[in-house]
């Protein structure tokens, strides 16, 4: 199986982590990733300001995995509902279709709108399988609770995503880490907003959004958040300790993107797996798991 | 209520919600009936009393230009979609913030950062440049070095901004 790997700006910089565990899941696997080297943001941080242009953004991206006969397969929510947005609107007018490849014909593109655009959970789940994904579990995690984070943009809006999973009762989080043997933590504010789409022009805002999942999440039994989106990471890994600070809270829980989740389970080892590039240190969750390790 | 709280209607512009509504995002505005629901739900609503989305909504169809477009309060939306999944109209309120901070931009109210992200999108292709010392960080997790050109971008935009003269 073969898919072109879209990263987005978040990704690569600042969840390899994220990305590690999505490459050596993947392979483990026998899905083929390929770097497409033209592609670009998706688009989302200038919709609010160059709307048209943030739509030919993700286009254009589309275009070039086309060219390849190739689907893509997104690791940030965020960039998995803005080109399926943009794909969804490509597909729907074509008085957009012809004004559309109007402007790529001057950079000598053209998109016919054949792409399919999943996040890699999904992936998991509907080209791979719970049941394939069973078979390479060899590493049991069953003392392990983790709070699943849907966040936004993997669900909705769910025009797009077509027949997915539920926006008010999400369930497919759950099921990909209790095929891992790990328990979920069941409550309310699994569907909450991470208010990283603020993060920039009033992060105290977004702060006191995120305080509210922390303080759920460090006081339940959870070993740690759960998370299919980068950006979610940005705001509850990378910010955590300001959010403390502001707060003047602590929390001390870790965050997880769910492929390093799925990859301890297929008994991969941490290391490979972006442990260490955690900012809110693992070394306790881990040592729930192996005991304690003496080179953490 | 203070006075000075209190909307002055004489300062309406009638065909402010029409304009809106041709704006991509805004085509449901009319179907608004005010329920409320969206406010309800909004985790923005929730944390900060500067913004709900229905009294946004109602000050469009109201005609508030100035107000909406100069305020804070179309900024704040989280994008977070989950108003727009409950909205029993089908208003599509996230799309319509979205469509009023488009049109604030071109009046030239959009904040700050919008305008530094949309030049380093145009510079580089993404909002985090990746440089030598991201990618030597890359290898070294056995991740494939990265090189975005942002050059087809800008002829993008120049032909966008072009159709708009
Ligand atoms: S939920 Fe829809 S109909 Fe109700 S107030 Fe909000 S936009 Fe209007
Ligand atoms: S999309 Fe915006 S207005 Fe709607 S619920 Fe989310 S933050 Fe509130």
């Amino acid at each position: 199986m073969k898919r072109a790997l879209f990263l987005g700006c978040t990704v690569p910089v600042r969840a390899r982590n994220y990305e590690m565990a999505a490459r050596q899941t993947a392979a483990l696997l026998g899905i083929e990733f390929i770097d497409i080297p033209g592609f670009t943001c998706c688009g989302f941080p200038v919709k609010s300001n160059a709307y048209t242009f943030s739509q030919m953004m993700s286009l254009r991206n589309l275009a070039l995995a086309e060219e390849k006969d190739l689907e893509i397969v997104v690791l940030c929510s965020a960039c998995t509902s803005m080109l399926a947005e943009a794909n969804h609107k490509f597909r729907k007018s074509a008085q957009y279709r012809d004004h559309v490849n109007a402007l790529l014909r001057k950079i000598n593109r053209s998109y016919s709108g054949t792409v399919r655009i999943k996040h890699f959970s999904r992936m998991l789940l509907e080209d791979v399988g719970i049941d394939t994904l069973r078979k390479h579990i060899t590493f049991d995690l069953g003392n392990i609770s983790l709070m699943p984070h849907y966040g936004c943009h993997y669900l909705k809006p769910s025009e797009i995503h077509g027949e997915f999973d539920s926006p008010e009762d999400p369930k497919t989080l759950d099921m990909l880490i209790e095929v891992t043997g790990a328990k979920t933590v069941d409550m309310m504010g699994r569907k909450h907003c991470c208010g990283g789409a603020l993060l920039a022009s009033d992060n105290r805002l977004t702060y006191r959004l995120a305080a509210e999942k922390l303080h759920m999440a460090s006081t339940s039994n959870a070993d740690a958040l759960c998370l299919v989106c980068p950006f979610c990471g940005v705001v509850y890994d990378d910010n955590q300790k300001l959010i403390e600070n502001e707060l003047e809270q602590i929390y001390q829980i870790p965050v997880l993107y769910y492929p390093q989740i799925l990859g301890l389970a297929f008994g991969l080892d941490p290391k490979h797996l972006g442990f260490k590039l955690n900012k809110v240190k693992t070394k306790t969750f881990l040592s729930k798991l192996y005991g304690d390790m003496a080179d953490e | 209520m203070n006075s000075k709280d209190i909307i002055d209607l004489d300062r309406s512009n009638l065909s402010f919600a029409v304009e809106v509504s041709t704006e991509p995002g805004g085509e449901n505005i009319f179907r608004c009936f005010a329920c409320g629901t969206c406010t309800a739900g909004c985790p923005i609503a929730r944390t900060d009393s500067r913004f709900q989305p229905s009294a946004i909504i109602r000050m469009v169809i109201l005609g508030l230009r100035e107000q909406v477009l100069w305020h804070d309060a179309i900024w704040l939306c989280a994008g977070c979609y989950t108003c727009q999944e409950r909205c029993p109209q089908g208003v599509n309120i996230a799309d319509l913030m979205m469509a009023l901070r488009n049109i604030a931009t071109r009046e030239g109210y959009a904040p700050e950062p919008y305008h530094v992200q949309l030049n380093l999108l145009l510079e580089k292709g993404c909002l985090y440049e990746i440089d030598d010392f991201d990618n030597k960080k890359r290898v070294k997790a056995d991740l494939p070095e990265i090189h975005i050109d942002a050059r087809e971008l800008r002829i993008l935009q120049e032909k966008l901004l072009e159709e708009l003269d």
